[in-house]
């Protein structure tokens, strides 16, 4: 079993894409892996409340940790208050430790 | 491998255009400042981002001045993330991939960047801790 970092930054309302990567995520870490799914740019604008992000609202619920990029929430001015359950605002720094520590990284 | 680590970013984006390269800057910023070993494998458009004859410009529409605008420049990014690692005892090598360089014209780069192949993402990948992948969309 392996540490995964996928970094999403695309949203799935302009790029249907999205959506396969979140089952990525998925499956990944229903074989067993630990999965993070660094939202960052557009990227967290799924991780809105209220936003049409059932996709993504499963993946903490499958195991996968959701992160979002505090410094692109605060470009498009979404609190961390907004964030769906399940999604964490968090600094790049965070997903920059997992890459140094030899995390498995990907930017979809 | 030093105790210090070593990381690898491959990156295809050219400058103003797509938030991605920003990210990654952001990514060997907080690298530079640790005094990490870190190597940027550029290609395609990302050739352009440390060209030396980008240049500010005044902004009519806005009303600045070329002061006044103040355009931030990918190639003065690069070169303060090149003294960031130096100054903390790290090094960026960056490395402008040849044949991308002679096909755009993009060979007038700054100081401290060199040209080099797709071997060399090869040789840095399998001297680092990790290596991040950053294609295009």
């Amino acid at each position: 079993m392996s540490d995964y970092l996928l970094i999403q930054s695309q949203d799935p309302f302009e790029s249907s894409a999205t959506l396969r990567d979140y089952e990525l995520a998925t499956d990944l870490a229903s074989a067993g892996n630990k999965v993070t799914l660094f939202l960052v740019q557009n990227g967290t604008l799924a991780g809105r409340q209220g936003a049409n992000n059932a996709a993504l609202s499963a993946l903490s619920a499958k195991g996968v940790d959701v992160l979002a990029d505090d410094f692109s929430l605060r470009e498009r001015g979404i609190s961390e208050e907004s964030l769906a359950d399940g999604v964490k605002a968090t600094s790049l720094e965070t997903a920059f430790d997992q890459f140094a520590a030899g995390t498995k990284t990907i930017w979809l | 491998m030093s105790d210090k680590k070593a990381l690898t970013f491959s990156i295809m984006d050219g400058p103003f255009e797509q938030a991605r390269i920003v990210t990654v800057l952001r990514m060997i910023d907080i690298a530079a400042k640790r005094g990490y070993k870190i190597s940027v494998f550029a290609y395609e458009g990302a050739v352009s981002l440390p060209f030396a004859k980008q240049a500010q410009h005044p902004n009519a529409v806005h009303g600045n001045d070329l002061a006044e605008e103040n355009h931030p420049l990918a190639k003065d990014w690069i070169a303060a993330l090149m003294k960031t690692a130096r100054d903390n005892g790290g090094e960026l090598d960056w490395i402008n991939c040849g044949l991308c360089v002679d096909e755009r014209g993009m060979g007038d780069a700054i100081d401290g960047v060199r040209r080099g192949t797709p071997g060399d993402l090869w040789s840095c990948a399998s001297e680092s801790d990790n290596t991040l992948i950053v294609g295009t969309r």
